[in-house]
């Protein structure tokens, strides 16, 4: 006999002996599905519906200038907002951000100025008491992060060579196991977390404090989760008992994340092998058909698609949008061989059907050669039709991650509920080569004391010959360079995290995790072709520096051809690895905080427009303030082999030494995959 | 040895089957109005040995699966015939499929030399792409600036030897798409017997802006590429499909699953 009257039907293990572990859970239950798409059920009158009322208000908000409502008033939290709905009797999956759809919540614990400027922007005024609160009486997170930063800091963030760093704003990043919610329901989760609470004992160091706070805080959080599916007439303190419960649960569990934190990426999980287990359950038990199965899918990814936050305009030009990153990792291969595709797998890419193509939630399939064909097909028929389905290499991650990990933002893999990560935005390589030029001068910008160019780095030796430009003597240069770049950068975000930690604490997302959490310190690149083009080009080609009236080399005078990053040509590939394993190397050599895993990516996939506007001329013929290439991308038009060229280049670069991940953005036209006849 | 290159495409999914890596040689002796290569009609080009190009196609063998290989295109790769057998003798040891993209302009059935250099080839090559660009000979010398003779030779040698070929035909309004030329070129194509498939390719204006780099006037300055219907009814000649698509003749396609 089973615990609890949810678990009935299923085969017991680990999972339900005193313990937390969804993997367990899956393991012993799911249903691998090798079949096609057949027995997918089309939208329902009520869907349908609902979708109307959400394409409706889409309308409405675009013309109301990319806002249609946004709250002054209220501090967000899992209970501050009565309940909301788009239309309460028609809907199978409940809860909305505020008690009114498309109304942006209030959420100033990143920052107050960020929330009063985004109000402004879009004609608004933050309510004077809550401004009052927020700035005589409750630190912000970027007020504490102001009150600590080093002049240097400050230097090199006005200089952009450190940029989008989560200072004014939340870092995301952070997945919640909202599985647990529905597996284990809310009481039971109080219970295990309050034991490990119990366990913080002896010497109370700091650290130990600051445990025992923040499982304080998580208990707490829980305890506001119960009560906000209560305002939807819910109970989730028991294990989900039905299908619509288990997904029910689920999204609870997520959207007391969004209510909580408006954070840089707000990412799902992996969730629907685990969803398929309940509806399994309940269509085997008769107590559902298909339509409903997939109704419950199609209400929930609509919930997630009016995911929404309060942004200013130039954090939407950061990130070209208004994204959310609601990542929902799908398929897969089980470490045990088996398939971890179910039929829910394919109800959730036939939402793309349902309620027509969307770029949230941003629905990602963990893509291995081993795949069932049939899903396989199905993968591409939907994004021929949508474009709408991002890809990632599960034999890539799986060894190292396992088959229980999910994606956070594009591409950072974390196992879900035991791993959490530290967002780190990114240092600009090309600009940094400029400053191994100049000393450590930016290229652009003046101090606005002296009127002469600003120094950012302490001062290097700068490049003072005229004559072509020597490789090594730039290597050398280029290195000091990336050694104090890394310093900086890893000591900011020492210190930007101490402060979200501190004053914007993700205490509902880190209840759904493993009390001993592993932690990420996610550093990042941009530039990195434009910088391997530009270090080619210094060794294959002559270079000739062009100086302004300071002496600052400002332009480059090329003479001859190089070889270029995206041809498949080891000349320029081998730069571009080099400067990944350079890199890296220098970011693992410090202190990381609360002992985190350094990690770094390649995935700038659309700031890297921004980060260029703010970097000089370099010296492989980019033009200032040009775009850099996004991700791991060859630089635009430079790539002339193909498109297999390309991403063999791509494929150089050593994941073991970026292991937060390697993003490649690739268009193809479908005239250019072959004939169709 | 060496041979003159343009470019290379290591994603080539229209010339030949499967993904095959294309290599673009420079020279051509016919100056097609409709060209979209025209920067690969002159000498020039770039040097690459043997070994240097076959070292860049294996770099790609991964993706070439079971049908996929390498194709050398141009300009008229097999102006360079040497090159190329040398090439793809290379090549065929280790394992790769091997297609030429040609007009067969090299080709010359009363020259023994010139037909033992194409026997040579066809050792070699495992496919050849031939590029039938009119049936009649005066409109194809108007089109080309050269005789047909020589292509129409070649196919019949290819046939003869039973080495398969796929015939493609660029559909150009008013100068290759006339009803009349089309059916001869069909009743022709019949008499060949290695035949796989029949492509017939619209003609588009993407080359136009190279002729405006090379400072050439563009011969087709307002030509536009054929509607939809003109470009069936071309495949339905050439192909011998009724109106359902379906084929009457005993040949032409399709041979190769999935192309």
């Amino acid at each position: 006999m089973m615990q609890y009257k949810g678990w009935e039907g299923f085969v017991p293990g680990k999972w339900c002996n005193d313990e937390v572990d969804v993997r367990d859970f899956i393991q012993h239950n799911y249903t691998p599905y090798e079949g096609d798409s057949k027995f997918l059920a089309p939208a329902t009158e009520a869907t349908k519906k609902l979708w109307q009322i959400v394409c409706d208000l889409t309308k409405k908000e675009l013309a109301n200038g990319g806002v249609l409502n946004a709250d002054t008033k209220i501090v967000s939290s899992l209970t501050s907002h009565g309940a909301g709905y788009l239309d309460k009797d028609l809907e199978k999956i409940v809860g909305l951000q505020t008690d009114e759809p498309f109304k942006r919540a209030l959420q100033p614990f990143g920052g107050i100025r960020m929330s009063e400027g985004a109000l402004e922007m879009y004609g608004y005024q933050i309510d004077p008491q809550v401004k009052e609160i927020f700035t005589k009486y409750r630190k912000t997170h970027n007020e504490g992060v102001f009150d600590a930063y080093t002049p240097e800091m400050r230097a090199a963030r006005s200089a952009h060579i450190l940029t989008g760093l989560p200072d004014a704003y939340g870092r995301g990043r952070i997945i919640g196991d909202y599985r647990r919610v529905a597996l284990y329901g809310v009481d039971y989760l109080i219970k295990k977390k309050e034991e490990d609470k119990l366990a913080m004992n002896g010497d109370m160091t700091p650290e130990k404090v600051r445990n025992r706070e923040e499982v304080a805080d998580q208990v707490k959080a829980l305890k506001a989760l119960k009560e906000m599916a209560a305002i939807y007439g819910c109970d989730i303190s028991k294990p989900a008992e039905t299908a619509q419960q288990a997904v029910q649960a689920l999204y609870f569990g997520y959207l007391a994340a969004v209510k909580d934190q408006n954070g840089a990426a707000m990412s799902i999980g992996r969730n629907t092998t685990f969803l398929d287990i309940y509806i399994q359950r309940d269509l085997d038990r008769g107590l559902i058909t298909e339509e409903e199965a997939q109704e419950y899918i199609d209400h929930f990814v609509m919930k997630l698609r009016i995911v929404k936050f309060m942004r200013t305009k130039e954090y939407n030009e950061l990130f070209s949008g208004d994204p959310t990153w609601v990542t929902e990792a799908i398929g897969g291969m089980g470490v045990d061989g088996r398939t971890l595709v179910t039929k829910t797998a394919f109800r959730i890419l036939h939402t793309l059907d349902n309620l027509g193509p969307a770029p949230e939630p941003n629905l990602t399939v963990l893509w291995s050669k081993r795949l069932p064909v049939a899903f396989k097909r199905y993968c591409a028929e939907i994004s021929i039709r949508t474009s709408s389905i991002q890809y990632e290499s599960d034999d890539l991650m799986r060894p190292e991650m396992g088959d229980d990990y999910a994606i956070a933002c594009c591409v950072s893999c974390m196992r879900v509920g035991k791993d959490m990560q530290f967002f780190g935005a990114r240092a600009n390589l090309a600009k940094a080569l400029l400053y191994a030029i100049n000393g450590g001068k930016d290229e652009l910008m003046l101090d606005k004391k002296t009127g002469k160019p600003m120094q950012v780095s302490p001062e290097f030796a700068a490049i003072t010959s005229d004559d072509a430009l020597d490789y090594n003597e730039v290597v050398a240069k280029y290195e000091n360079i990336l050694t104090w770049l890394a310093d900086l950068y890893v000591n900011t975000l020492n210190l930007i995290h101490y402060m979200h930690d501190k004053y914007s604490y993700e205490s509902l997302e880190m209840a759904l995790h493993d009390t001993n959490v592993r932690r990420f310190f996610a550093t990042g690149i941009a530039g990195l072709s434009c910088t391997a083009d530009a270090l080619s080009a210094i060794k294959y080609a002559k270079v000739y520096p062009i100086r302004n009236e300071h002496g600052i080399v400002v332009d480059y005078r090329i003479e001859g051809d190089f070889p270029k990053y995206g041809n498949n040509d080891d000349r320029a590939d081998e730069i571009a690895v080099w400067l990944v394993k350079t890199f890296m190397k220098k970011i693992k050599s410090h202190y990381t905080y609360r002992d985190s895993v350094p990690t770094t990516s390649i995935l700038t996939i659309t700031s890297n427009v921004v980060y260029g506007k703010k970097t000089g001329n370099t010296p492989d013929g980019r033009r200032a303030g040009t775009p850099l290439a996004p991700g791991a991308n060859p630089m635009h038009g430079r790539d002339c082999n193909g498109a297999l060229a390309s991403l063999e280049s791509v494929a150089k670069l050593p994941y073991e030494y970026s292991r937060d991940g390697i993003s490649n953005t690739f268009s193809i036209t479908p005239a250019s995959l072959g004939k169709e006849d | 040895m060496t041979g003159r290159i343009h470019s290379f495409e290591s994603f080539g999914t229209v010339d030949g089957p499967g993904i095959r890596f294309v290599t673009f040689m420079q020279g051509c002796p016919l100056r097609c109005l409709y060209c979209h290569n025209p920067d690969t009609w002159e000498g020039g080009g770039t040097s690459y040995s043997v070994e240097e190009v076959a070292g860049r196609v294996l770099k790609y063998k991964n993706y070439f699966g079971e049908k996929g290989g390498v194709t050398l295109s141009g300009g008229e790769p097999l102006l360079q015939i040497d090159f190329v057998v040398e090439l793809f003798t290379l090549l065929k040891k280790k394992g790769i499929h091997t297609c030429v993209d040609t007009s067969g302009f090299t080709f010359d059935a009363s020259n023994e030399e010139v037909v033992r250099k194409h026997e040579k080839l066809l050792e070699v090559c495992d496919l050849v792409l031939l590029d039938i660009k009119h049936i009649d000979d005066e409109s194809h010398k108007k089109l080309t600036g050269q005789t047909n003779a020589r292509t129409l030779q070649f196919a019949k040698f290819l046939s003869d030897k039973g080495k398969p070929m796929w015939i493609r035909h660029v559909l150009v309004p008013t100068l290759t798409d006339e009803d009349e030329s089309l059916k001869r070129l069909k009743a022709f194509i019949d008499t060949l017997k290695t035949v796989e498939k029949v492509e017939v390719l619209p003609y588009h204006t993407m080359g136009e802006v190279k002729y405006e780099k090379l400072g050439i006037s563009y011969p087709l300055k307002g030509v536009q590429p054929p509607e939809k219907a003109r470009v069936d009814n071309a495949r339905k000649i050439l192909r011998g499909e009724d109106d359902d698509g379906r084929i009457k003749s005993k040949i032409t396609r399709p041979l190769r699953r999935g192309d």
